[in-house]
C-alpha cells in the first residue's frame, strides 16, 4: 500500500454523477450451475474510462462475472448490458470487447506482429491500414524489435506485452484483463502496474481487471468490486474500500486489521460508544450506518492508525493497555503486537523514523495503545 | 552412457535377432544374383528391374497407393473430429461408450472387422472393389488417428481459442486458423500412421476386395503360394523401407512438438 496513485485525477468520479451513462451494467445478473451459484444477484455499474477491479479470493465468481462480459459465459436470469445494448445471445466475436487471457493465449505458430494483426484481419479494417497499426501497437508497449519473433522466443513481460497490445489492437470499447500480473515477478509486476495504468490512460479505454491481489487493485483501479461466494460485498474506491469498509469481511480481506467486538453503549454527534472489555475505557468513533443502540458492533482499525507509547495518554476514551508480545522489524516499520488482558492481539504499526538502538519500547514493555475518534470505524457485522 | 553387462547384452542381442532376422535375410536375398531364393550367387539388383516389369505388381502398388493416401486422408478428417468431441465437448451423454467404441476396434481381430465389413457391404449390395478397401481401412486406421490427435488435443489451452473468438474469429475460422496448425504434427502423425497401416493390411482388404481390385499385399501372399521368387524379396525390401520411413517421420513428427514445448 505505499503506493500512491499518480496517474488518477481526482476529479474522475462517474459514479457520482447521476447524469453519466454507464458503459456496462448488471441488473439482477445470477449464474447457476446446477445447485450452485457462482454469481448471485448482482447489479453493477462501470463507467466509460474506469479502471475497475473485481477482487475477491478464488472461486469468489469474479472470473466468472468477467466472462460474461466476453460473451463465454450467459448469465443465467438478469441482463448485461454494454453500451447500452443488451448483450443476450450475442457470441463472442460480436461483442465490442477484447480479453487478456491469464495465460496470455498467444498463438504460438504465428509471430508477434501476426499475433497483432489476427483481430485486426477479421475486422473491416483494409489491408493497407494494418500494418500501420501493428506499428503504432507495437511501439505502444515497446517491442518494435521484436516483431518477428515466435511467442516462444519472448519472456514472460514481454509476452505479458504482446498480449496486452494484442487485445487492443482492435480499439475495444472494453478490455477485460484476466489476472494480468499473476505469471510475472514481483519486482515486474511493480513496474508493470505503472505500465498498465499509463497505457489506460492513453488509449482512454475501458479497462476490467480481475485479481486475487488486493494490493494490485489498490494501486491501479479507480474502483473496485470486493466479492465472496457470487456475491458483490462492497464496491467503491480504494480509499473507501480501505478506510471506510462496509463489514468486518472487507475489514479483514483488505490489508492487515484489528477488530474488537462490542456492545453499542451509546450513539451521539456522529459518535458511536462501544463497551468491550470491564477494565479497558471505551471505544468511541465513527460508525457505519446500520449500526444500531444497544446491539452487538466491531470496531475495526489499521495498525498503522495506532499510536504506541509507554506513558498513559490524557484522553478518557480510545486507549488500552496491554503488554508487547513480539515486534516485528521490517526496515522502514515496526510491527507491534500486543496482548491485552483479555488475551487479545492488537497490532500496531509505527513508521521508524529513529535508529533501532534509540527506540524506547521493548519485549514485555506494559504499553498503552491509543488513537484518535477517526482512525478506527464501528461496523454492525 | 552405462555400459551394459555382458547378460544384458547377450539377452538384447538374441531379442533384437530373434526380431530382426528374418527381415535381414530377407533384404540380403534380395540383392542375390541367383534365381533360388535360398542360394547365395552374387550381388545384382536385377530382380528389382524384374519387378518394375512386372505389370501385375505394379498395377496392385498402384492400388495400393491409391488406397493409401485416400483412406488416410478420410480417416484423418474422421479421426480428428472423433478426437475433437471426444476432448472439447466435455460431459455429454454416451461420452463414455463413444470413446470406448471408438477404441475397441483397435483391439478387434482384423478377421472379425474384415467379415462384418464384408457382410455390411453385400447387403447394402455395394460392388467390392477399389471403394470397399478404402471404406473398410478408414474405418479402422480413423481409430488410430483419433487416439494419436487426443492426446495432443488434451494438452492444447483452451483459451487460444478462445482468445481467437475473442478477437472476431467464428468457430470455423478458430479451428482451422488456430487449432488445426497447432494440432497438424500431430494430425500429419495420425495421416502417416494409417497410410502405413493400409499398405500391409492383407486381411481386411482380403474380405473386402473384389476382383478389380487387388492390393500389394494381397498380391505378394498370393504369388508366394506359389512358390517364393527373388522379385518378391525385392517388392518386400521395398515396402519395409517405405514402412519404415512412415514410422519414424510420424514419431519425428511428434517429437519435435515436444522439444518445441519445452522451449517454452
Amino acid at each position: 500500500m505505499n503506493h500512491t496513485k499518480p496517474l488518477t485525477p481526482h476529479h474522475f468520479a462517474p459514479w457520482q454523477d447521476g447524469t453519466s451513462k454507464p458503459l456496462i451494467s448488471f441488473s439482477n445478473v445470477s449464474k447457476t450451475y446446477g445447485d450452485f451459484s457462482a454469481i448471485d444477484n448482482v447489479d453493477l455499474k462501470i463507467y466509460p474510462k474506469e479502471f475497475f477491479a473485481l477482487l475477491g479470493p478464488s472461486g469468489c465468481g469474479k472470473t466468472t462475472l468477467m466472462r460474461m462480459l466476453a460473451g463465454f459465459e450467459e448469465a443465467s436470469t438478469g441482463t448485461i448490458e454494454i453500451d447500452g445494448h443488451n448483450m443476450k445471445g450475442v457470441p463472442a466475436n460480436k461483442r465490442p470487447v477484447n480479453m487478456m487471457f491469464q495465460s496470455y493465449a498467444l498463438f504460438p505458430h504465428l509471430s508477434v506482429a501476426d499475433n497483432l494483426a489476427f483481430g485486426l484481419k477479421r475486422s473491416k479494417m483494409p489491408k493497407s491500414e494494418i500494418d500501420g497499426r501493428v506499428e503504432e501497437m507495437l511501439r505502444l508497449v515497446q517491442l518494435t524489435k521484436f516483431a518477428k519473433r515466435k511467442p516462444h522466443q519472448l519472456s514472460g513481460g514481454q509476452k505479458q506485452r504482446v498480449a496486452l497490445a494484442r487485445a487492443l489492437a482492435k480499439s475495444p470499447k472494453l478490455l477485460l484483463l484476466d489476472e494480468p500480473l499473476g505469471a510475472l515477478d514481483k519486482k515486474l509486476r511493480q513496474e508493470t502496474q505503472f505500465e498498465l495504468v499509463d497505457i489506460q490512460e492513453k488509449t482512454e479505454t475501458t479497462f476490467v481487471i480481475v485479481t486475487h491481489d488486493q494490493e494490485e487493485a489498490m494501486t491501479m483501479a479507480t474502483r473496485i468490486a470486493v466479492m465472496d461466494h457470487g456475491k458483490l460485498m462492497q464496491v467503491g474506491t480504494p480509499d473507501e474500500i480501505y478506510e471506510a469498509p462496509n463489514s468486518t469481511y472487507i475489514a479483514d480481506f483488505i490489508g492487515d486489521i484489528s477488530i474488537i467486538s462490542g456492545h453499542v453503549q451509546d450513539i451521539e454527534n456522529e459518535r458511536a460508544t462501544i463497551i468491550w472489555d470491564e477494565s479497558q475505557t471505551p471505544i468511541r468513533g465513527s460508525f457505519e450506518r446500520n449500526v444500531t443502540k444497544g446491539t452487538q458492533a466491531h470496531f475495526a482499525i489499521r495498525p498503522e492508525k495506532i499510536q504506541i507509547s509507554k506513558t498513559e495518554p490524557s484522553q478518557g476514551y480510545n486507549k488500552i493497555f496491554g503488554q508487547v508480545e513480539d515486534i516485528a522489524y521490517t526496515g522502514n516499520m515496526s510491527t507491534y503486537f500486543v496482548r491485552l488482558p483479555n488475551q487479545k492481539l492488537i497490532t500496531s504499526q509505527m513508521v521508524n523514523d529513529r535508529r533501532i538502538s534509540q527506540r524506547s519500547i521493548t519485549w514485555e514493555d506494559h504499553v498503552w495503545l491509543s488513537w484518535h475518534d477517526e482512525a478506527g470505524i464501528i461496523l454492525a457485522k | 552412457m552405462r555400459k551394459l553387462s555382458w547378460f544384458n547384452t547377450v539377452t538384447l542381442s538374441l531379442g533384437f535377432a530373434f526380431l530382426y532376422l528374418p527381415i535381414l535375410i530377407l533384404i540380403i536375398f534380395s540383392f542375390n544374383e541367383s534365381k533360388l531364393v535360398t542360394v547365395w550367387s552374387g550381388f545384382s539388383v536385377k530382380w528389382y528391374g524384374e519387378l518394375f516389369k512386372n505389370e501385375a505388381f505394379l498395377e496392385a502398388a498402384w492400388v495400393t497407393l491409391r488406397v493409401g493416401i485416400i483412406s488416410s486422408t478420410l480417416a484423418t478428417v474422421l479421426g480428428t473430429m472423433a478426437a475433437f468431441v471426444l476432448v472439447r465437448a466435455g460431459k455429454f451423454l454416451g461420452r463414455t461408450l463413444f470413446s470406448g467404441m471408438i477404441y475397441a476396434p483397435l483391439v478387434m481381430p482384423e478377421v472379425i472387422t474384415g467379415l462384418s465389413l464384408l457382410l455390411l457391404f453385400i447387403s447394402i449390395g455395394v460392388d467390392r472393389g477399389l471403394m470397399t478397401i478404402i471404406l473398410a481401412h478408414a474405418t479402422f486406421s480413423m481409430c488410430y488417428v483419433c487416439v494419436v490427435v487426443s492426446s495432443r488435443m488434451s494438452q492444447f489451452d483452451e483459451s487460444l481459442d478462445e482468445a481467437a473468438l475473442d478477437l472476431g474469429c467464428t468457430r470455423l475460422d478458430a479451428f482451422f486458423s488456430v487449432t488445426l496448425p497447432i494440432i497438424a504434427p500431430a494430425v500429419i502423425s495420425g495421416w502417416l500412421l494409417s497410410f502405413t497401416l493400409s499398405l500391409d493390411d492383407l486381411v481386411i482388404a482380403s474380405f473386402t476386395a473384389g476382383p478389380s481390385a487387388t492390393t500389394l499385399p494381397m498380391q505378394i501372399f498370393s504369388s508366394v503360394k506359389l512358390g517364393v521368387s527373388p522379385e518378391i524379396n525385392a517388392l518386400s525390401t521395398i515396402l519395409i523401407g517405405l514402412v519404415t520411413l512412415g514410422v519414424i517421420s510420424a514419431s519425428l513428427s511428434t517429437k519435435r512438438v515436444k522439444t518445441r514445448k519445452n522451449l517454452h
